[in-house]
Parts: structure tokens; sequence; C-alpha cells
């Protein structure tokens, strides 16, 4: 068996009295890319808030490559440990064209005098080739204000890079995207994950069968299920809470359509939000 | 030698300084002018464009935080009179030349407060007037920011403490001279104050500082460290999850914000002749705003043109209109915010068409309405037996 990098013991957390996360235990092993699915209100995201420090848990723990508690520490510390998080919301810096968003994203390990300095060259080749790798090559100098939707997930998950994580954590990287945009960023994930573990909340059903290995599915902040996708929705229990009032895995599949309007991503931000 | 390499490296030269001339021009014509100033102008009209410049570069110092860094101070007055005080207090140690300071004695004080003795050598009183109110800027802003306070909430708190530091100094009439503040200076250095060589001295260091001051601005922002900032302007969740710690960001820029103001107050006071609670408050806080806003924010020239314009209108107007010279000024703002969103200096850099668009009928008619209003629900108040021929 491969060695864990994170494992979540016994993790609780309600907000106003209402249980999110319900006596959780999850692992991962190094270098999995592992899929995370569940219907609203699930807890997914809580998760992830609870991984990145931005929620404290009610009990329980959360440990990094076999010791380290994430949940005693800062955000930005975290991040310094090799865990990258991709929003829900494309989030990059509008007023800074694509290569300065780059470039303020590689300068987080150096020193404060060194941000006073022009990049070095190494990071500027770094930045040249993430931009490739990215496929944002052309718009360099573009503000990023100015950037499609699926450009600007682009640009995060490029952003994010600059951290070299061990560990990524994506919300959501194809909500609001085009066919053709999710192809190229479940080919970008499978790229990104040769060498790291890599961590996707998705709703979109089709995106998760063509991409995932293994899923997890989240219910009323439990492990509903766990394994290939093929165990995962022959799963009755699955069917029955994922899915409710006696549809099949197959006709959400179908009414979800290919694309899901950004509209309906936002709303289903909102209803996580509200967890 | 190819002579066509010849002509296109002399095209490359010229375009070279022509860009140079585009970028630094209007900065090296305002210089010149700031420069040979005493030999165009009055003493007296000098005296005041040397307060003014005071006022750039508190105008600068809040732009550095407001416009870079999307926090909005409304009380850098604070910083800008704790550095006026220090100054004020060396100026004043030494006209009391060695006994106690007279406004000491009126209060009944019999002996030197321990805190003022330092403050009659220059060595410590100059100094202090940058590191005093970045100290309390700095430990302000590190408590403010680790609690995660932003946006409006930064606003009100920097306000409550203009209001806070403003009635203390004023309460504590026998440690800083209370509502008259201190005044009465004689010699700074041993050359008396007022003289007109000792001001036309004192203008040109407020040039110097000033100049200094912009081209460290220019230098730190736009290196990484400048992207960085307006990146925690945009979206300041994203920078802590970039690996960065923004509370120390943001403490050591506002740190920074306020020890420059500290030294536009150190300038301000020998150019003056008094330093008082007033400069402290709530009103002269948010007009150090309006300069800003006026000449553009997040541009490096912008304050320093919004501040000079706006004070020199402000003492024109007055001169000429001294019952309504208040009603200009405020019809000034108004207009500007209107038309001029991003600042004189903004929409010189390109906003025009944003600016003729904003200025589309429907929205001019809304504007002119509201604002109608809001005038005669104003005149409602002073006058309530006003009848109009329309109904308002």
């Amino acid at each position: 068996m491969a060695e864990c990098i994170l494992s979540v013991e016994a993790l609780t957390v309600s907000f106003n009295g209402f249980t999110v996360l319900d006596n959780l235990d999850f692992s991962l092993e190094r270098g999995e890319l592992r899929f995370i699915i569940g219907p609203n209100g699930a807890g997914k995201t809580t998760l992830l808030d609870l991984i990145t420090g931005k929620t404290k848990p009610d009990r329980g723990k959360i440990l990094f490559n076999g010791g380290t508690d994430l949940t005693k520490r800062q955000e930005h510390d975290l991040v310094r440990l090799g865990i990258g998080r991709k929003f829900q919301t494309p989030s990059v810096f509008t007023s800074l064209t694509v290569y300065e968003n780059l470039e303020v994203s590689i300068g987080f390990r150096s020193s404060l005098g060194g941000l006073f300095r022009s990049v070095v060259k190494k990071d500027a080749d770094w930045i040249r080739d993430t931009l490739e790798q990215v496929g944002l090559s052309e718009r360099t100098n573009v503000l990023a204000g100015a950037l499609s939707h699926g450009e600007k997930q682009w640009l995060e998950i490029g952003m994010l890079l600059a951290q070299e994580p061990a560990l990524l954590l994506l919300d959501e990287p194809v909500a609001g995207m085009t066919h053709r945009e999710r192809m190229l960023t479940g080919e970008l994930l499978k790229t990104i994950g040769q060498d790291r573990t890599v961590v996707v909340v998705e709703h979109d059903m089709g995106f998760v069968r063509q991409f995932a290995q293994k899923v997890t599915v989240l219910h009323l902040g439990k492990i509903l299920s766990e394994g290939n996708m093929e165990t995962v929705s022959s799963d009755p229990q699955v069917i029955r809470a994922y899915l409710g009032r006696s549809r099949t895995l197959q006709r959400a599949e179908a009414d979800a359509g290919p694309s899901v309007p950004v509209t309906s991503s936002r709303l289903e931000q909102n209803g996580d939000s509200l967890n | 030698m190819n002579p066509a390499s010849n002509v296109s490296g002399k095209i490359r030269w010229s375009v070279k300084i022509g860009d140079i001339l585009t970028r630094w021009g209007p900065v090296l014509l305002i210089v010149v002018l700031l420069l040979i100033a005493p030999l165009l102008v009055s003493d007296f009209r000098l005296g005041l464009l040397g307060k003014f410049l005071a006022f750039a570069i508190l105008a600068m110092s809040l732009n550095l935080i407001w416009g870079y860094g999307g926090m909005l101070s409304l009380g850098h007055g604070v910083f800008f009179g704790l550095g006026g005080y220090a100054m004020a207090m060396f100026l004043k140690m030494e006209a009391a030349g060695g006994k106690l300071p007279d406004f000491m004695f009126w209060s009944g004080l019999e002996s030197l407060p321990f805190f003022w003795w330092p403050f009659q050598f220059a060595w410590f009183a100059f100094p202090m007037t940058f590191i005093l109110p970045a100290v309390l800027g700095g430990g302000l802003g590190y408590m403010v920011f680790r609690s995660r306070i932003t946006g409006v909430y930064f606003a009100l708190i920097t306000q409550a403490l203009s209001l806070i530091v403003s009635i203390m100094f004023v309460g504590q009439q026998a440690y800083t001279g209370g509502t008259n503040g201190i005044t009465n200076y004689s010699t700074i250095l041993g050359f008396p104050v007022f003289s007109q060589s000792t001001q036309t001295v004192i203008y040109y260091i407020s040039v110097g500082t000033l100049v200094g001051i912009y081209l460290i601005f220019h230098f730190a922002l736009s290196s990484r460290f400048g992207r960085l900032l307006v990146a925690m302007r945009d979206d300041e969740n994203r920078v802590r999850f970039m690996g960065y710690n923004p509370v120390m960001l943001k403490t050591l820029v506002f740190t920074v914000s306020c020890g420059v103001a500290g030294i536009a107050g150190a300038l301000f006071v020998p150019q003056v002749g008094i330093i008082s609670p007033t400069n402290m408050g709530i009103l002269p806080s948010i007009e150090i705003a309006v300069w800003v806003a006026v000449g553009g924010r997040g541009t490096l020239m912008g304050p320093v043109i919004g501040a000079i314009l706006v004070n020199s209108a402000k003492s024109g107007l007055s001169e000429s209109f001294p019952l309504i010279w208040q009603f200009f000024l405020g019809g000034l703002f108004i207009g500007s915010v209107l038309l001029f969103p991003t600042g004189i200096v903004g929409f010189f850099k390109g906003d025009i068409r944003q600016t003729v668009r904003r200025l589309s009928l429907s929205q001019a008619k809304g504007q002119a309405r509201a604002l109608l209003h809001a005038g005669i629900g104003g005149v409602g108040k002073i006058w309530p037996n006003a009848s109009f021929p329309w109904k308002p």
C-alpha cells in the first residue's frame, strides 16, 4: 500500500448547531487523483476549508504527511507546507496582467527584499513554461480581468502550480466551462496529477465519469461510498441519497447535461456557503 | 558598416528618449516649476505652496494604502499630527531656551514632563517625526489586520482613532498645549524660523522630500512588491492562500504610510507656525481622502496634483468669495467625483471614453435630480419656512 499523504480522523464541525461534517474519517494516498462528489450541503467545500485552515474543526485531526496536524495552523503556513487550493469562483487578480499574476504567485518564497528586485531567470523560465502548460502563452500581457471564465480558471491553476504543492485541492474546476474547455482541463489535471496528489470536488457527473479513478461520495457530512465510478454509481445507498426521488444516476446526468450553466453553479456555491 | 542598422539604432534611441519623456515629462515639469517657484511668486504665496507640498506628501502617504492597498484610512490626520507635534515640541524647547515652555507654566506645571525632555535634541526629535506615527500606526494596524477587519470597518476604526486622539490632545492641556496646540516658535537649529531665507530653505527641503518619497514610492510600487499590494487589493484571500501573510504585508505598508504622514506633519509645522488638535480631527482626515480622490488614486502623481490643486482652489476661492467660497469647493468635489471618478490623472490616462459614457443623458439626469433633492432637503432643514415654486 502506498504512503498516506493526508489522513482525516474523526473530524466534526458544525455551524449554528447544524452538523456539517460528522465524525468523518478520510484518507488520501500520495499521488492519487481523487474526486469528491455529493449533493449540496454534503460538506465537500467545508472539508476543503478545514484542510486549508479556513475553518477550524470542533473535534478531530487532519494529519499531513503522517505527522503535522493541519488544524492548528494558519492558512499561509499550510500553503508553505505544500497544500494548494483553488476556489469555486475563479479568483485571480483582475488588475494585473496574466504574467504579473504568475509573477506575484511565485514570489511567496522570496524574502521581502527579493520582492523589490526583478524575478530571477529560473522564475521567469518557470512562468513561461507554466503559461505554456495552462495554454495561456498568447494571453501573457492581457489583464486577467479581461480573460474568459475558463481562462481565469486555468490561470488560477497555473498560479497554484507556483506553490509546487504536494497536495492540490480543486473546488469545481470545470464549473461554467464549455465542453472543449472541460476536456482540456481534464487533460491538464491528468498532467498535473503525475507528480502530486490532486483532490477535485465536482458536480458535473460527465466530467467525473470521464476522468475519475477513485471517487468518494459525501452525504450529510459522512462518507457514503468510496471506490471507482462503477462501484459508486451502482451503490444503492448512493443512488438513494445523491439523487433522491427514485431517479437514477444516468437520468441525473442527462438532466444536468454536458454543460452546467454558470448560473446554476453560482446557486450551488450559495448553497454550499450556507452550510 | 551597414547604414540601415545605424538609422534604426538612431530611431530606437529617439523612441527611448520619447518614452522617457512621456513617462517622466510631467514629473520633470512639475519639479522644475517647484524649483523656480521662489523666483516667480511672492513670499506669501511661496509659504502657501510650501504648506501644500507638505499636504502633497500627506496625500501620497494615504494613496499608498488606499489607492494601491485598498485600505481607506480616515484617520491619517492623526499620524500627520503626531509628526507635527514631534517637530513642534523640538521647536518649542528651542524657543523656551532651557526654561519651561510658556503654556506649561500657564497650566501650572512646575517641571518639564519626562517625555518632553529628549525632544530638545534634533537627533531625537527629527527621527521621531517618522517613528512615532509609524509605531502607533503599526501597532494599531497589526491588531486590526489580524482580526481581518477591512473596508468600511477599517475606515470607521481609523476615524474613531482621529476623534479619540484629538480629544485626548485637547484634554491634556498641560502636556500638549490643549486646543491652542503648540505655537510661538523662535528659531530652528539657531536660525530664525520665520525669516525669509529660513522659509526658502524649508521650502526646498519640502521639495526635496517630496521628490525623494516620490522616487522611493515609484521604485517600490513598480516592483513585484507593488503588484503584490495591488493583488491584495483585488483579492486578499487569494493572496493568503498563495502563501503570503497579508497581516504582515498590510501592517508593513500601513506603518510606512503613517511614518510618511508624520514627515509631512514635520514639514508643515515650521512653515505654518502652529500645530493643534484641529489638524488631527475627522474633518482634515477626510479632506486628505478628497485630495487623493480628486487627483487620482492608484496613480503616483495624482495625490500630489490633487493636494496642490484643491488647496490652491481653497485659498483662491476663500480670498475672492470670503462668504460663499465653501459652496464652490463643494461643487468642485461633487463635480470631480461625478465627472472624473478615477481622478484627474486617471482621466488623462485614458478614462476619457468611460467618462463620456458616464455622462450619458439618462444617468446625468438621475444624478442631477438626486443632487437637487439633497440640496433642497438641506435648505429646508436650515430654512424650514422656505417655499418652492415647484414640489421637491
